[in-house]
């Protein structure tokens, strides 16, 4: 048995919340939380953490060095750097535009990365 | 090949004595261990252009003090660098004080400084609106004025350049020999001949002597701080306000500056170090304390930047200038501290004619006595504005929004004779970055712009030379 | 001399959202001065995911918002210059405004909003002692520098403030593979939101040292370390908790301040507490035909609030503009226990609909109560789990209930905890 102190990020009141794991790592007891969002977010921080990740790529051909970019949806917490050393390694061709995938499915995770600003 | 003169160091004293020695038809190099000129005591000082009431009579500090303070406004004139002569004033707060400045009068009068006179409350009160309540009478010097050092300093090594002096920058000398012709000066650059030296190295000075085997130089290194306060605060004080000074020197002053700026310090501390300029926590409160004196409403909360300089206190209480005794050849010009600035014009013109002692002086047909002065769109009306910008576009892009900057103005800063190399050159010369947000929104502008105007990557740029990186490589 | 009917100052999140409006509300001549190469303002910079949540309902980086709007003006005849400064608001709201293609412009306007943003804190105005080095910059160069230039700002940070932006780019320098020592924060607490503090330093395991300062920097020409101290209750730095951090970059995320310099020679006086200017619920200012929105007018955490805001003060303009907007006797808001600041200043007694009060705290409160009175009666009350002063707050005041509060009273915000 685990028990892990989290503070909640689902809204600005920062619960400090408590979750009991077995020893299997499933979540057993979720206590401290003041809502359903807080023991939503406990139970996927405590079982599978997952962030957005935003960096930048290069840019090949263009006025710009780097153009902006996020996982489309969020990629495992763990994984981020991981990711970085994919995307430092990838170029982008001008022009760009918003919503272009640069690496589709990286590292397997079904996230593609995609751009968030226009380069030309 | 071989110069005739080479002269180290370009502060304001070194940087004069090259303009001065421009006029003749000699070859002169003007060598500077740092990126940029004015980058030692020169760059920070309290930019005032003292009366001369100060130094002891019969002194060489009274004498060119009182002859550079009387040349500095037509000097200016010509070198289009902003003088205001604004007048400067001692505060006595007791009997005593009142006593003192009475004596401050006698030796003034002595040394031959002009517009002296002592008056009392009522009339600080009135030339001085926010002048403390406890100060009971002052000494009044009309012919004292402020100067920025660097704009000074910057726009005589541009004349002198301009007249044929080569600027020969991150030239630090290591080592001096002497041989039939001269002298072989070991530097950074390499090898460098030169019948005659001419030390105005500053606080490195007294090494540069001894590496003629002149050791007689006896420098203390003395760190004075300030605190330069925001714009908005800049009219607190119309003159430049003094206390009674002691022994460490003339205390804390609260000054305009000739940007509209106001000015406060400096502090006087003994050190070993020649280069320590960081500012400390104990001088930064101390110089709050004692300005608070003279006008009880100044504060730090109005604090644009605060920064430090070390003057060259020479043991001897006067400037050292004269052939030196162990070396045939060399020139000291050391030991100015205060009124180091003030006296500079009469320096160089002093030091000019100790060379004539040797050399032959023979004037230039073609000597440009004058400074064409800068384009300051700040300063323009909107007329002027928009020719300026119809002949020349880059006028029309606003880099810092603070002080109202152009790129045009940069690139010329950077294009100019003996021009800006680095970040801080540039703001030197222009401005740009030295408003309330102190560069965070044209820095890296200023960064781009350097890169692009002088063919390196951006990367490359540095605050003020050496090792002061802005960046570093590249994320991807 | 071009004719307009709106000249929006800025094109950023706030600039864009304004003219946008002002357009809808059917005002045909806008022009809207950036200076900037583009559009967008600071979101061009702000990579991070976060933006949109109230506005969109969607987590949009911020160029992605600033672009939704950029579209949304292109489909618009709204006039865009960009690269484009503006020196000068006269008293007749003639705006004068320079760039390289048109040199000078002189733009007569019916109507002026306010739009220029904010900028940051520079070291200057902390009083830190210590070297001159190079390495020492606010934590928004430092965006631009990896965001916009592609360039690492450092490689051993140290970052004082735990402002939002100081959060994010301690995530952002980790991410790219630099050494984010610490986060520095004078205050009991931070100012950020919790959910940065987790995932920007949490995550990386970037301690977050409370009540302690930034005492002195050193080094000689690039940044070699600094002196952190700890700070009493007075904020002073405590003598004998001194502690050298090695590290060649010190970034500053010390507070913004609104960009009233035209405001300002405007002849505009500021509100003490916002530096901005004081306005009505419409966001005009004092001058006629000025309005303010954004960060301009008060800093936010959100660009959400921003947008909100924008399209109110767009909607006042073209109110103005059209002879339509109510201006005559007011009554006054005022923040006390608490509440440091209330925008709008005033509001028209006779306005045509609700009016919300924004606000923030100066300390951290549980279980609070906002309560809103004029003339010692209580007109409305809030209950609040928390408030803090990182975020900024509002209550909602019916247009019914202004309408029967007598002029030039006084309507008192206040904590109640």
């Amino acid at each position: 048995m685990e028990k892990r102190e989290l503070v909640c990020v689902a809204c600005p009141l920062g619960c400090p919340i408590t979750v009991t794991l077995d020893d299997n790592g499933a979540v057993t007891d979720v206590t401290g939380n003041t809502c359903k969002r807080g023991e939503a977010y406990a139970h996927t921080e405590c079982t599978n953490p997952t962030r957005m990740l935003t960096t930048t790529v290069k840019v090949e051909g263009g006025n710009a060095y780097v153009v902006p970019v996020k996982s489309a949806n969020p990629i495992p917490k763990d994984m981020m750097f991981q990711c970085m050393e994919v995307i430092n390694k990838a170029s982008v061709k001008a022009p760009v535009n918003i919503g272009d995938v640069v690496i589709k499915n990286i590292l397997g995770t079904g996230v593609d990365i995609i751009a968030t600003n226009y380069a030309d | 090949m071989t110069y005739d003169v080479a002269i180290v160091g370009a502060g304001v004293v070194g940087g004069l004595i090259a303009r001065e020695l421009s006029r003749y038809e000699l070859n002169v190099a003007l060598l500077e261990k740092c990126n940029d000129v004015a980058m030692g005591t020169t760059k920070a000082n309290s930019a005032i252009v003292h009366g001369g009431f100060d130094a002891q009579n019969g002194t060489l500090k009274a004498e060119l003090n009182v002859k550079g303070t009387a040349m500095m406004p037509e000097l200016c004139k010509k070198l289009s660098v902003p003088f205001k002569n604004n007048g400067s004033i001692v505060v006595a707060f007791s009997d005593s004080e009142t006593e003192h400045i009475k004596v401050l009068y006698e030796r003034g009068v002595k040394n031959g400084v002009p517009g002296l006179s002592v008056i009392d409350q009522a009339e600080l009160r009135r030339i001085e609106p926010n002048i403390s309540d406890k100060a009971v009478g002052a000494l009044l010097c009309e012919s004292a004025g402020i100067v920025c050092p660097y704009e000074l300093t910057i726009a005589a090594v541009e004349n002198a350049v301009t007249n044929g002096v080569e600027f020969l920058r991150n030239c630090d000398v290591e080592a001096i020999t002497e041989n039939a012709d001269g002298y072989v000066l070991s530097t950074s650059l390499g090898d460098i001949n030169a019948k005659y030296i001419i030390n105005a190295a500053g606080n490195f000075s007294d090494d540069l002597a001894r590496m003629v085997g002149d050791d007689s130089i006896q420098l203390i290194p003395r760190k004075g701080e300030y605190y330069l306060l925001d714009k908005s605060v800049g009219n607190l004080a119309v003159h430049t306000i003094f206390q009674c000074p002691n022994e460490m020197g003339k205390g804390i002053l609260v000054t305009p500056t000739v940007d509209g700026n106001l000015l406060i310090g400096p502090t006087a501390v003994n050190q070993d170090s020649k280069d320590d300029t960081d500012t400390t926590p104990a001088g930064l409160k101390e110089i709050v304390e004692k300005a608070l004196k003279s006008v009880p409403v100044v504060s730090a909360r109005n604090a644009i930047t605060s920064f430090a300089g070390v003057r060259a206190h020479p043991t001897n209480d006067d400037f050292i200038i004269g052939w030196c005794e162990k070396s045939a050849n060399f020139l000291n010009v050391a030991g100015i501290e205060s009124p180091g600035l003030s006296s500079a014009p009469a320096i160089a013109v002093f030091v000019r004619d100790i060379l004539g002692e040797k050399v032959e002086l023979k004037e230039k047909a073609n000597f440009v006595e004058t400074r064409e002065e800068p384009v300051r769109f700040r300063h323009m009306n909107d007329e002027e504005r928009a020719e300026l910008i119809k002949k020349n576009p880059a006028y029309g892009r606003i880099v810092c929004r603070c002080e109202t900057i152009t790129e045009g103005e940069i690139i010329d800063a950077i294009k100019a004779p003996a021009g800006a190399r680095d970040v801080d050159g540039v703001k030197r010369r222009t401005r740009a970055g030295m408003g309330r947000c102190q560069g965070g929104f044209c820095g890296s502008k200023v960064v781009e712009i350097l890169a692009r105007e002088l063919g390196v990557n951006m990367n490359e740029i540095t605050k003020f030379g050496g090792d002061s990186k802005i960046i570093y490589e590249r994320t991807k | 001399m071009l004719n307009f009917d709106l000249a929006v100052v800025g094109g950023g999140p706030a600039g864009m959202a304004a003219a946008l409006k002002a357009r809808e509300s059917g005002i045909e001549k806008i022009i809207v001065l950036e200076r900037a190469e583009t559009l967008g303002g600071i979101l061009e910079q702000c990579i991070h995911t976060g933006f949109g949540l109230h506005y969109f309902g969607e987590e949009l980086s911020g160029p992605e918002y600033a672009g939704r709007f950029m579209k949304l003006l292109a489909d618009t005849d709204i006039v865009v210059k960009t690269d484009t400064m503006v020196l000068d608001i006269a008293s007749d709201n003639t705006v004068t405004a320079v760039n390289k293609k048109d040199g000078l412009l002189k733009i007569n306007a019916k109507a002026v909003v306010l739009a220029m943003g904010c900028r940051e804190r520079p070291r200057g105005a902390l009083s830190i002692a210590g070297c001159r080095t190079s390495g020492i910059m606010t934590a928004g160069t430092a965006q631009k520098y990896v965001n916009i230039d592609g360039y690492m700002p450092g490689h051993e940070v140290v970052i004082l403030g735990s402002g939002d932006i100081g959060l994010i780019m301690a995530r952002r320098m980790t991410l790219e593979g630099a050494k984010v020592k610490m986060v520095c924060e004078l205050m009991p607490y931070s100012g950020g939101l919790t959910r940065n503090i987790v995932q920007c330093l949490d995550d990386f395991g970037i301690p977050l040292k409370l009540s302690c300062t930034v005492v002195a920097t050193h080094g000689k020409d690039r940044l070699e370390g600094v002196t952190i101290a700890k700070v009493d209750d007075k904020l002073q730095p405590i003598p004998g908790t001194e502690e050298y951090v090695p590290c060649d970059t010190l970034m500053l995320s010390v507070g913004l301040i609104p960009e009233n310099e035209l405001s300002k020679n405007a002849g505009l006086e500021l509100d003490r507490v916002t530096n901005g200017p004081r306005v009505d619920e419409y966001r005009e200012t004092e001058q006629k035909g000025v309005f303010a929105c954004g960060n301009v007018l008060q800093v936010h955490d959100l660009v959400d609030y921003v947008t909100e805001e924008s399209q109110i003060a767009g909607l006042g303009a073209a109110k103005y503009i059209k002879g339509e907007k109510v201006t005559g006797k007011c009554v006054y808001t005022e923040g006390i226990n608490g509440v440091r600041y209330i925008v709008p200043q005033r509001i028209n007694c006779e306005t045509d609909a609700d009016v919300k009060l924004y606000f923030r705290v100066g300390a951290v409160y549980n279980n609070a109560k906002i309560v809103v009175e004029c003339n010692g009666n209580e007109i409305l009350s809030k209950k609040k789990k928390k408030l803090c002063p990182g975020e900024m707050e509002y209550v909602t005041l019916k247009q019914s209930v202004i309408s029967t509060l007598p002029a030039d009273s006084k309507i008192i915000v206040r904590v109640e905890a």
